[in-house]
């Protein structure tokens, strides 16, 4: 049916603007446009689009330093996300936050965090406030592997899960932090388990297949918005580039990342499959990685015209003011 | 004192019950505004703070959560920018260093990074009494150095449920720090339309002679300071700061000019007090008004015990208070 055909093929299209947006990010970060570096998160975009599509654009995300995806999919202009790396007027943080801070509080996205964790307490207090106020929504936590040895993120989930929140933990499990691999530094070394030692259904899936990332999330929505309650989904991904821009490290074979390159990638598993369902020619598949490069470079032009924000505004926004005033 | 005066001082509201009733009227006010904290429903909190609350308002409102306060913290974070006004109870102001990410790195910044408020209200008690090193810290200063928060010191009735009111009717984090000693003082409150704004201080008392800058329990000290002084015939003005931030920097430069003869005092540790920040500030802006320096009282450089005259001792005693107004006044 044509709405499936359409649909499944924003889900590749929004796969294919991530990845020439980080790889035209990585470019620019090398070349010192981008403030601070950013955190490339090409590889992993099954995780961000499958989890995306299956909320309703008014749900709320919190996410991880390693955010780009999360935003993008999400739904932000990459105009935005661009101009903010760039740490420009015109970005979405007004150049407050660059690469790890991006955030669109109105339209759901409570923003990417420096801290590892962080983010994943943030939307759980947001599922808090939204059963608060009777609204039918949920909130998603993305986390990396990382993230699931830090204290705060098992308060959370418990918090979640006595409180039966519409909330998801969404375990964008890319199976390093930083250079260290996750069998070395997870005891019992099962996420999935864990969740489960917490009350909450738990799942570790395939990152890199983006209809079943969107089915579990699916599932998980359904419940919570059912009542009852959260899930945790360990999605296995990969990132193909290091931590940050430009590193090169000796802690995974070139191997291993090739394996996953070449027999893993998300966006060529699914546009094989779109290719092969008879849903996208090859031609206009060529046509689709044209269009968005386009879009991309519209929003490197974009950012690069874009002014810095005025250095009489470092004062501003701290606090409302309010408390203070004289009634 | 007259029986009836007595009867009528033991009617008034304690400084817990004030806080009890400003939330109250606020939660009336306002459907959004929700308290979660450990030990809230059946026993009130530790210090009856909101003491029926649970069952005026119903389970909705009031929430029990586990010890988890880094959890606690976020879920007032993120229930606040989502749209809630949420009371975060703490406890003792000890355990905040267990959520510290979430109160330093996250609630403080988020409005100045993504230009939205996070309507948020963390109340604790605070300062030195029994219970020995982890139930006595005096923190108030991390609060108030960290920009994005504000700090209520409150130290009595009447401004616990004034600034309390004040705190949830504006979208910003308030750290409220409500000192144990003072719990069950009772005294007068205002009336549910009496806000009080942060950043203005209350004078305690006026005096002629030379003025003691103070918050919080320090200010019951400098009061008996003051009245031994007195029988001296030295006439001592008090300060209470109420807020931490905003500081009322009017009412500190007004009192050095006024005095010229200044004590500032807390029972934090001295080495890194706020008051080191007050005496500094105030010492650049009015330093020609100076009869000399500024002086400082707080407490020493080390953890807190939990034998009660050795706790005592480290802090701000009546004694100390009146040698510093006396250095004051030889200048």
């Amino acid at each position: 049916m044509s709405n499936d055909k359409e649909w499944k093929r924003k889900l590749l299209r929004d796969m294919v603007v991530i990845r020439t947006f980080e790889e035209t990010a990585d470019k620019l970060t090398l070349r010192g446009k981008v403030a601070g570096g950013m955190h490339n998160s090409s590889g992993q975009e099954a995780v961000a689009v499958g989890t995306m599509s299956a909320l309703d654009p008014k749900d709320v995300i919190a996410t991880t330093h390693r955010s780009h995806h999360h935003t993008l999919a999400k739904g932000m202009d990459p105009k935005l996300v661009m101009a903010e790396l760039f740490a420009k007027a015109t970005g979405c943080s007004k150049g407050r936050g660059a690469s790890m801070h991006l955030a669109d509080v109105d339209n759901g996205n409570f923003g990417g965090n420096g801290i590892v964790g962080a983010g994943v307490g943030i939307a759980m207090g947001a599922a808090m406030g939204i059963k608060q106020l009777g609204h039918k929504k949920v909130s998603v936590g993305f986390v990396g592997d990382g993230g699931m040895n830090t204290g705060r993120t098992w308060e959370a989930i418990n918090m979640a899960v006595v409180n039966k929140l519409p909330f998801i933990c969404l375990v964008d499990n890319n199976q390093y932090a930083v250079e260290t691999f996750i069998d070395r530094v997870t005891g019992g070394r099962d996420i999935a388990k864990r969740g489960a030692g917490f009350g909450l259904p738990s799942f570790t899936i395939d990152g890199q297949d983006v209809l079943k990332v969107n089915r579990y999330v699916k599932e998980a929505r359904d419940r919570a918005l059912a009542g009852e309650g959260p899930t945790l989904i360990n999605a296995l991904t990969y990132r193909y580039y290091g931590h940050n821009v430009g590193e090169k490290g000796q802690y995974r074979t070139q191997e291993e990342i090739a394996d996953w390159r070449d027999n893993r990638d998300p966006i060529d598993r699914f546009s094989a499959q779109l290719i092969s369902e008879g849903l996208l020619s090859q031609d206009e598949y060529v046509a689709l990685h044209a269009e968005v490069t386009a879009q991309i470079n519209a929003a490197v032009e974009f950012a690069e015209q874009s002014p810095y924000p005025d250095l009489s505004t470092i004062y501003e926004d701290v606090d409302s003011g309010l408390l203070g005033a004289k009634s | 004192m007259s029986t009836q005066t007595e009867t009528t001082r033991n009617t008034l509201p304690s400084y817990s019950e004030a806080f009890q009733q400003g939330v109250r009227e606020e939660m009336y006010r306002n459907e959004s505004i929700f308290i979660l904290g450990t030990d809230l429903i059946e026993r009130g909190g530790h210090f009856a703070q909101v003491r029926g609350i649970a069952q005026e308002f119903g389970l909705e409102r009031v929430k029990d959560s586990p010890i988890s306060e880094a959890a606690m913290v976020a879920s007032g974070i993120g229930a606040g920018m989502y749209g809630c006004h949420p009371i975060i109870d703490l406890n003792f102001i000890d355990f905040s260093l267990g959520a510290m990410d979430e109160i330093i790195n996250q609630a403080a910044k988020i409005r100045f990074m993504f230009g939205k408020p996070v309507p948020l209200v963390i109340r604790a008690t605070s300062g030195v009494a029994l219970g020995g090193a982890h139930h006595c810290n005096s923190l108030e200063v991390l609060f108030a150095h960290t920009p994005g928060l504000s700090v209520a010191v409150p130290s009595r009735a009447y401004d616990v449920k004034g600034l309390i009111k004040t705190a949830l009717r504006a979208p910003d984090p308030v750290i409220f720090l409500m000192h144990k000693k003072l719990s069950g003082v009772r005294g007068e409150v205002g009336d549910e339309n009496v806000l009080i704004p942060f950043g203005s201080a209350h004078t305690v008392q006026s005096g002629k002679d030379a003025a003691i800058i103070t918050y919080g329990y320090t200010v019951v000290t400098a009061q008996k300071a003051a009245a031994k002084l007195a029988e001296s015939g030295v006439s001592i003005e008090i300060i209470d700061l109420r807020t931490l931030y905003p500081l009322d920097e009017d009412a500190i430069n007004e009192t050095v000019k006024k005095f010229g003869r200044v004590v500032v005092a807390d029972e934090a540790p001295l080495y890194g007090s706020i008051t080191g920040d007050i005496a500094s500030t105030a010492t650049e802006e009015n330093f020609k008004y100076l009869k000399g320096p500024i002086v400082r009282v707080g407490g020493i450089r080390a953890p807190i015990s939990a034998h009660p005259q050795s706790a005592e001792a480290a802090i701000p005693t009546v004694e100390s208070m009146i040698n510093a107004v006396k250095k004051v006044l030889a200048y």
